[in-house]
């Protein structure tokens, strides 16, 4: 822990704000993380909140149950497990090493799995909320004008779910802006790889580096700040229509 | 040859469904019944979206057969299904709603045009709109045109009209009788209301319970009292009749029917043309001689064919103008008259009647 910034020390002093000598490599590459991740639970969670919405069957509840353990379990034991899977030892590993991705663990694409899983239940939720919300009767009705399951999927369901998946999204997207514990586990602190916002802030204070961790929570709270207001419009106009 | 054969059974805790029947391949067939009778049921299995045991076919083309393994899905049924409410897309316009159910039916399939639709709902200038400006009438009349476009075999309408206030249930009305007259699709129509049966119906399949209490004619099962349908305030009679001649200076024309003629208001249709009327049971009243003055123009001779107590004060007599027994007249009286006249079946009488609806 504690390394020092990247920043080259004579470009730093040229500036007023380099004076605080801020690193912001970590908040691209936190963007970035969360960007992806984003990418990937929209087209991850989607079916699985549809299938959750439109099931009869008995696995439902275990399944929604699955979905939401990231919410209730430590980052830590997300992490300490992921790290087994993922390992050179873990089932998971083994096969990524067979195809010759190497292992997961302390990679950036090893972030991307581990914060789709611990952001899983934060898209799952609202878009499950938006598919029941439409209820049966439009799907019938598309049934009754010949669409087959796929078409009613992406013609209707898809569409009318729309603000239920935004605010999902963005939900997802700033949970994972904030995702310590799992990261610090599985990715480690490695600059440009897995130093994300959060180990950068708790690297500035282990470092005794007040200015800089001062900067990056306070742009974090400001994040925050804008990411509910932003959900909470959205759903004031999802209540008008 | 052209028919609807129906057979469906299920048991489901405290309902049970049990009717078979088979209508013909033309006009309105209409599923009468209280709430909770399995009506609604029926016409969602025909559909596809529920499943009973049994079987459904029209025209020989099975939809379901149980004794097959035969069950298509609802998008591979040719129907078009009108639920109570509209039930638009609310995130596609009016004109892409309709184009919805168009788009999947291939060219050589479409038996029904745009416009054609478009015209016969007066929906031409809500095209380009969002559903959720238009009045409730307008929604249900834009959901019917969207059904229609899939140029369905069979037309499935659940109570299309209760969930319309009473302006908008009178603004959607004619539209119905003008899709009865233009297009040639039979059509299975779930209702409660006496009204709307009359106005609509060619024939009715009475549901008590989840089984068929009558079935037959419209003018057959209107004017049976043992039903509840003659027992309605809105009970009424269906007469056929033929336009026999004009009076422009009065406005009125004149309708032959069996047994006597009826002078209504004057008619847009040519002599020698079919015009159907309803009679009110309550718009008709008995007398035992011919009335000699008096400002109501319609008094029939008729002969009384049965008497039943329907309330504590009122009865319902059956009368009939013609000679035979298939003009049947409901007449709704005091029990008091029924004493005073001393009325009894068999017995000649006059008919008068205040009020004569046109219906198509």
């Amino acid at each position: 822990m504690g390394s020092a910034a990247l920043h080259p020390p004579q470009a730093a002093q040229s500036t007023e704000i380099a004076e605080v000598n801020l690193d912001l490599e970590p908040v691209w590459l936190t963007l970035k993380l969360a960007t992806i991740t984003t990418a990937v639970l929209l087209v991850v969670g989607t079916p699985i909140a549809w299938w959750l919405s439109q099931t009869r069957s008995r696995m439902k509840q275990v399944v929604a149950t699955l979905v939401a353990l990231p919410l209730v379990l430590p980052p830590t034991v997300l992490g300490f497990y992921l790290l087994l899977l993922l390992g050179p030892a873990g089932p998971v590993g083994q096969l990524t090493e067979a195809i010759g991705m190497g292992t997961l663990p302390f990679t950036f694409a090893g972030l991307v799995v581990g914060s789709v899983i611990y952001s899983l239940p934060f898209l799952v939720q609202p878009a499950y909320n938006a598919f029941e919300a439409i209820g049966s009767r439009p799907l019938e009705v598309a049934a009754t004008l010949r669409a087959s399951p796929l078409e009613r999927f992406f013609n209707v369901a898809l569409p009318l779910a729309v603000p239920g998946l935004l605010s999902g999204a963005i939900l997802a997207f700033a949970h994972t802006v904030g995702e310590f514990g799992v990261i610090l586990m599985i990715g480690g602190n490695i600059p440009g790889e897995t130093k994300v916002l959060s180990v950068a802030i708790y690297d500035h204070v282990e470092s005794l580096e007040w200015t800089q961790a001062h900067w990056l929570a306070g742009g974090m709270v400001l994040f925050s700040f804008l990411v509910v207001l932003a959900i909470n419009v959205l759903g004031q106009r999802m209540r008008k229509v | 040859m052209k028919d609807l054969d129906i057979a469906f059974k299920l048991d489901r805790g405290g309902f049970k469904l049990d009717v078979a029947f088979k209508a013909p391949g033309v006009g309105v067939t209409a599923l009468f019944g209280r709430s909770g009778c399995g009506k609604t049921t029926v016409l969602r299995c025909v559909a596809g979206l529920e499943r009973a045991a049994g079987h459904c076919r029209l025209d020989g083309d099975a939809w379901q057969d149980d004794s097959r393994g035969i069950f298509l899905k609802t998008h591979r049924r040719p129907i078009g299904y009108v639920f109570q409410e509209a039930s638009l897309f609310s995130h596609l316009s009016v004109r892409r709603n309709l184009e919805y159910g168009l788009k999947r039916i291939s060219a050589e399939q479409r038996q029904v045009g745009f416009d054609e639709v478009v015209d016969l709902l007066g929906i031409r200038k809500h095209l380009d709109r969002d559903p959720a400006g238009l009045s409730g009438g307008e929604r249900q009349r834009v959901s019917i045109a969207r059904a229609l476009l899939t140029s369905p075999s069979l037309l499935l309408m659940d109570e299309p009209l209760s969930a319309l206030d009473h302006t908008s249930k009178q603004d959607i009305l004619p539209y119905l009788e003008r899709l009865h007259d233009n297009l040639q699709i039979p059509v299975l129509y779930v209702s409660h209301s006496p009204d709307e049966v009359a106005r609509l119906a060619d024939r009715i399949i009475m549901l008590q319970d989840g089984h068929i209490q009558a079935s037959g004619s419209a003018t057959e099962i209107l004017s049976r009292l043992d039903l509840p349908l003659a027992q309605d305030a809105e009970a009424s009679s269906i007469i056929d009749g033929r336009v026999l001649s004009h009076d422009d200076d009065y406005r009125l024309s004149r309708l032959e029917i069996p047994g006597g003629s009826l002078t209504v208001a004057r008619l847009e249709r040519a002599v020698g043309e079919l015009a159907r009327v309803r009679i009110h049971a309550r718009d008709v009243s008995i007398a035992l001689d011919e009335p000699g003055t008096s400002s109501i123009l319609n008094i029939l001779p008729a002969r009384i064919l049965e008497i039943r107590e329907i309330e504590h004060a009122q009865v319902l007599v059956k009368l009939c103008t013609g000679s035979g027994e298939q003009t049947p007249l409901l007449a709704r009286v005091t029990r008091h008259s029924r004493d005073r006249l001393n009325l009894g079946v068999g017995q000649e009488v006059y008919a008068q009647v205040k009020a004569v609806a046109l219906m198509d």
